[in-house]
């Protein structure tokens, strides 16, 4: 039932001599939430930018169901199926909730160059994009400007943009950094819920152990750029490079 | 209905739209309202320019992109239209060839200076305009046996609108119904619509992405908008538009030389009316390049008759002759992004939600 949607073969990126992502090949199923975990400087969120295309890679390839995509941008990515959220919130600050993820709407229909009607004319735009403000439970916000937003809700949001686009392959990048203890709930729920979305595949890189522990069907550890640990979350756990490199140290029990 | 022509941009503040209609209305009517060669005149200038301004701000202010190019633009439509007249003869035709010729060739230079350079980084782009529209000014100067050289081209446009042609023989409020009063309204109707078609475009589903690019292009990418193409989609929009805005000078004038249409003081002056009027918003354009067009065709006279009125006393006189008016127009322009950083109309809607 579970294919594999996206792969990464020997994918590296060197920093002149600092090597952030180390030869890692791994692959992501359909229906999987794989959570990558690793202490701070791994390279998690530089592997996640050699996967979304932020960076080019030094070495190796990425593929999405089997199309190399290694040397695309990152909007053909994206259209594609590449789809992330960001561990430093980068919304468009000025504009409002709802015209924020209106926009990612507007991309996935296709309809960015339409210049002679009105945007606000494209219910069938306006209506999807309303949908997803009230599922991230951001309706009484939605024509606030976003820069007046809550930090929590920021963040909020930035998740709430990866949900507008739907993408195959779903990646979290530490999605509830920074929010109080009644605000994340909300944000874990909707990653909960995509789960249920047996054709996507979910990557979070999460510090978190209890989230780790509900959500994660897969973990992964990396440590300084490298694959050093891949399995169920139980064997991964009880594993000794976890145990040694990286448990009690960084994984906080919160 | 108003909202679907003004495209949903209401001004939101009752001082704008007082504004906004008194200029309608003064634009209008003016060759009624101010009877006089020199006023339509200006009244003329403030409607082509406000399309000029307002087509810069397209790029600048919704784009994010610096271009120090757009005199070229509004150069090639002039050009395009004085070259036609001259060499096609007289005739309306000409008038659409040069047009529609210096539009194209504009947004085919935008589109390639873009595809080079918008890629790289914005400063890069900016430079590049620099660069390129100091070499058109020095080859329009240079090619004299085509484009007149320094002294530019005299031409004729249909009799049609010229003050020669009579259409009929009654005064109407004491104005003559001539070829001169039909020009104005072919630029007045032309300016409104193209007006029109840029305060549409802002806020089409392409005007939003615009606007998202400008606020943040890493994310805008990130969620699949190609950058490059968005912004030289719009440099080529905003190009042709500027071009067009020279053919309805060239128009106008019935001449074209380097100081009108090609110069470096008409860029900046050009970025004077978008920062005073304020960016990012089309009205803006209205606001700056009405104030701005009236102070350099008013402010002197102005000033030569204060400095007259204080005659006697001390420095006053000076400081309030003619050949000042530049020093002061300066200082207006300190104190107004001083007192108003978003420009007139930012501060006029400040407050009111976007
Ligand atoms: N553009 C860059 N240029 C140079 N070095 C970089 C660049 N991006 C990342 N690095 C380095 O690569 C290493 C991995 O960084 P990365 O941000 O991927 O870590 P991380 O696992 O996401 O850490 P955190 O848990 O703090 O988010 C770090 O040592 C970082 O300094
Ligand atoms: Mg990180």
């Amino acid at each position: 039932m579970s294919h594999p949607i996206l792969k990464t073969q020997d994918l590296t990126v060197r920093f002149g001599g600092h090597v952030a992502v180390d030869h890692i090949s791994c692959t992501f199923n359909a229906g999987e939430l794989t959570a990558i975990v690793g202490p701070n400087g791994a390279g998690k969120t530089t592997y996640f930018n050699l996967i979304s295309g932020q960076i080019p890679s030094s070495e190796g390839s990425v593929a999405l169901n089997d199309r190399d995509i290694t040397r695309m941008s990152v909007a053909q990515r994206t259209h594609l199926g590449i789809g992330r959220a960001f561990q430093l919130t980068n919304l468009f600050p000025n504009l409002s909730v709802l015209e924020n993820i209106r926009l990612v709407i507007q991309s996935k229909a296709g309809r960015g160059f339409n210049m002679f009607s009105m945007a606000t004319s494209h219910d069938d735009l306006t209506r999807p994009a309303m949908e997803v403000v009230e599922r991230v439970r951001l309706a009484d916000q939605a024509d606030q400007v976003v820069a007046e937003l809550s930090h929590g809700n920021q963040r909020k949001l930035e998740v709430a943009l990866l949900i507008a686009l739907d993408p195959l392959v779903y990646m979290f990048d530490e999605p509830t950094a920074g929010m109080s203890v009644d605000e994340a709930p909300v944000v874990l729920d909707l990653i909960a819920e995509l789960k249920h979305r047996k054709d996507r595949s979910i990557l979070l890189v999460e510090h978190k152990m209890d989230v780790i522990r509900t959500l994660a069907d897969r973990i992964i550890v990396l440590h300084n750029g490298a694959l050093a640990a891949d399995g169920d979350p139980a064997t991964v756990m009880a594993s000794d490079v976890v145990q040694e490199a990286y448990m009690g140290k960084e994984l906080e029990d919160v | 209905m108003l909202s679907t022509i003004l495209s949903g941009d209401m001004p939101r503040s009752r001082i704008l739209a007082a504004l906004l209609i008194a200029i309608l209305i003064c634009l209008a009517f003016a060759p009624f309202i101010f009877p006089g060669v020199r006023s339509v005149d200006t009244a003329a200038r403030i409607c082509i320019f406000i399309v000029l301004v307002a087509s810069y701000d397209l790029m600048l202010g919704y784009g994010g992109i610096v271009s120090f190019a757009h005199t070229m633009f509004f150069g090639l439509g002039a050009y395009g239209v004085a070259l036609a007249c001259t060499h096609m003869g007289r005739g309306f035709d000409a008038l659409l060839v040069g047009s529609i010729g210096g539009a194209a060739l504009a947004a085919v230079l935008a589109f390639l200076i873009g595809l080079f350079s918008l890629r790289v980084r914005a400063i890069f782009f900016a430079m590049i305009t620099l660069a390129v529209a100091s070499a058109v000014a020095v080859l329009v100067s240079q090619m004299s046996g085509i484009t007149g050289g320094e002294d530019g081209l005299n031409y004729k446009i249909p009799r049609e609108l010229t003050p020669a042609f009579k259409f009929a023989d009654e005064k109407i409020m004491g104005v003559r119904m001539n070829g001169k009063l039909l020009n104005y309204y072919l630029i007045f109707t032309c300016s409104l619509l193209l007006f029109l078609f840029m305060l549409r475009v802002v806020h089409s589903p392409f005007g939003r992405v615009l606007l998202a690019i400008r606020e943040n292009d890493f994310r805008a990418e990130s969620i699949g908008y190609r950058v490059v193409h968005y912004r030289v989609a719009a440099t080529c929009m905003s190009a042709a538009v500027a071009a067009l805005a020279g053919a309805l000078y060239a128009i106008w004038l019935r001449y074209v030389g380097p100081d009108t249409s090609l110069s470096m003081e008409v860029m900046i002056d050009i970025l004077l009316m978008v920062v005073i009027g304020g960016m990012g918003t089309m009205y803006g354009a209205v606001i700056g390049a009405t104030l701005f067009v009236l102070a350099q065709n008013y402010l002197q006279g102005l000033m030569g008759a204060a400095s007259e009125a204080v005659e006697g006393l001390p420095i006053l006189p000076e400081l309030l002759s003619a050949d000042r008016w530049l020093l002061w127009l300066g200082v207006l322009f300190i104190l107004s992004v001083y007192f108003f950083p978003t420009g007139i109309v930012g501060r006029l809607r400040e407050g009111k939600k976007t």
